[in-house]
C-alpha cells in the first residue's frame, strides 16, 4: 500500500545530520491535503484516492469543477491528483499532513522537470563537442545521422528538439527531517522542477 | 524564501567570534577514530571566507613539517568544538591566495593594531 502527499518545492539548502556531516536538502512545503474522491475496485476497476492541495477562491473555478466540491461540501482546492493503491481506510474529507512521513524513510518524488526549450544534441543527449580551434568547422553540430545506403533516417536517431518540461520520477530519496509545525519536509538531494512547482511525494505504507 | 531562511537559522551557530581573512585562528575539531571521539587541534591563517548563511566555509592554511596544508571547514559545523581568534591580521585582501606562493618570512602577516 502506498502513501503520498502533494507539495510545492521551496528551494534547496544544507543542514547537518546526526553524524554532524553537511547534507544538501530540498525543502518541500507539503500538505495539508484533503481526500476529495475515492476510486474503488467495484465501481471503477481500480483502487485510488484523489487528493486536493492548496486552497483557492470559489470564483476561480468554473461550475463543473465546483460541482465536486459542492457534492462533498469541501473547500475548493487548486490541485487535484490521484494516487493509486492508497491506504483504503481513508474517507472523503480526511486531511493528510506531513506526519505520514518519518525521518530516515526512503521515498520517491514525482515532478515536472525544468523546461530547457529547443536544445541541441550536446545538451540534450550529452554528445561531445568538436574541436574549437585548429580550423575546425565542426563545433556543436550533431554529426552523421546515418549511412547513405539506408536512404532514410532510422527511428530513435538522436536529434535536437524540445528538452525538459516532462514528468520525472526520482527514486530512493531519503527524508531527512519532517517539520510538522511548518508543514515542511526536507529531502536529501535534488528534486525535479523549478521552485514553486508541484511535486508528489510517494512512500510505502508499512 | 522565508521558510529556507528559518531552517538555515536553526542550523547556524551564534557562538562564533568575529573574524576576517588574515586572522590566525585555533580550532578544535571532533575526530572519530576507531569508535572513539577525540578533539584535534588545528591552528593557522584564514585565507578565505566563502559562501553565506549556513553554507559558509572558511579555509585555514598552515605549515606542517615544512609542507603547506589547507583545510576547508563548514563554519557552522557542529564538528568545530571550539573556535578562537588568536591574532588579528592586517591585510588588504579578502582572499589571501597569494600566500600559497610564499614561504617563510614572506608569508608573514602584519598584526593589526
Amino acid at each position: 500500500m502506498a502513501k503520498g502527499l502533494l507539495g510545492k518545492k521551496v528551494g534547496m539548502t544544507q543542514i547537518f545530520d546526526e553524524k554532524e556531516n553537511m547534507v544538501p536538502v530540498t525543502v518541500i512545503e507539503a500538505g495539508p491535503c484533503v481526500v476529495t474522491e475515492k476510486r474503488t475496485e467495484e465501481k471503477d476497476g481500480y483502487q485510488a484516492v484523489q487528493l486536493g492541495f492548496e486552497d483557492i477562491k470559489e470564483n476561480k473555478l468554473n461550475k463543473p469543477k465546483m460541482g465536486q466540491f459542492n457534492k462533498y461540501e469541501l473547500k475548493p482546492k487548486k490541485y487535484l491528483v490521484e494516487f493509486r493503491d492508497f491506504a483504503s481506510d481513508l474517507e472523503i474529507g480526511d486531511e493528510i499532513t506531513v506526519d505520514i512521513f518519518e525521518e530516515g524513510e526512503i521515498i520517491k518524488v514525482k515532478g515536472v522537470s525544468k523546461g530547457k526549450g529547443f536544445s541541441g544534441n550536446i545538451k540534450r543527449w550529452n554528445q561531445k563537442i568538436g574541436p574549437k580551434t585548429h580550423g575546425s568547422h565542426f563545433h556543436r553540430a550533431p554529426g552523421s545521422i546515418g549511412a547513405v545506403d539506408a536512404s532514410r533516417v532510422f527511428k530513435g536517431q538522436k536529434m535536437p528538439g524540445r528538452m525538459g518540461n516532462e514528468k520525472t520520477t526520482i527514486h530512493n530519496l531519503m527524508v531527512m527531517k519532517v517539520d510538522s509545525e511548518r508543514g515542511v519536509v526536507l529531502i536529501k538531494g535534488s528534486v525535479p522542477g523549478a521552485k514553486k512547482s508541484l511535486v508528489r511525494l510517494i512512500g510505502l505504507e508499512k | 524564501m522565508n521558510i529556507i531562511d528559518n531552517i538555515d537559522k536553526e542550523n547556524m551557530r551564534d557562538d562564533l567570534p568575529e573574524f576576517i581573512a588574515g586572522d590566525t585562528v585555533s580550532l578544535r575539531i571532533k575526530v572519530v577514530e576507531g569508535g572513539k571521539e577525540r578533539l584535534q587541534q588545528y591552528e593557522g591563517v584564514v585565507i578565505s571566507r566563502k559562501g553565506g548563511g549556513v553554507s559558509e566555509t572558511l579555509t585555514v592554511r598552515k605549515f606542517s613539517h615544512g609542507v603547506g596544508v589547507e583545510r576547508i571547514f563548514p563554519l557552522h559545523s557542529p564538528k568545530i568544538a571550539s573556535f578562537k581568534v588568536i591574532r588579528k591580521g592586517d591585510v588588504s585582501r579578502a582572499k589571501l591566495y597569494y600566500l600559497r606562493e610564499r614561504k617563510g618570512k614572506k608569508a608573514r602577516i602584519k598584526e593589526k593594531r
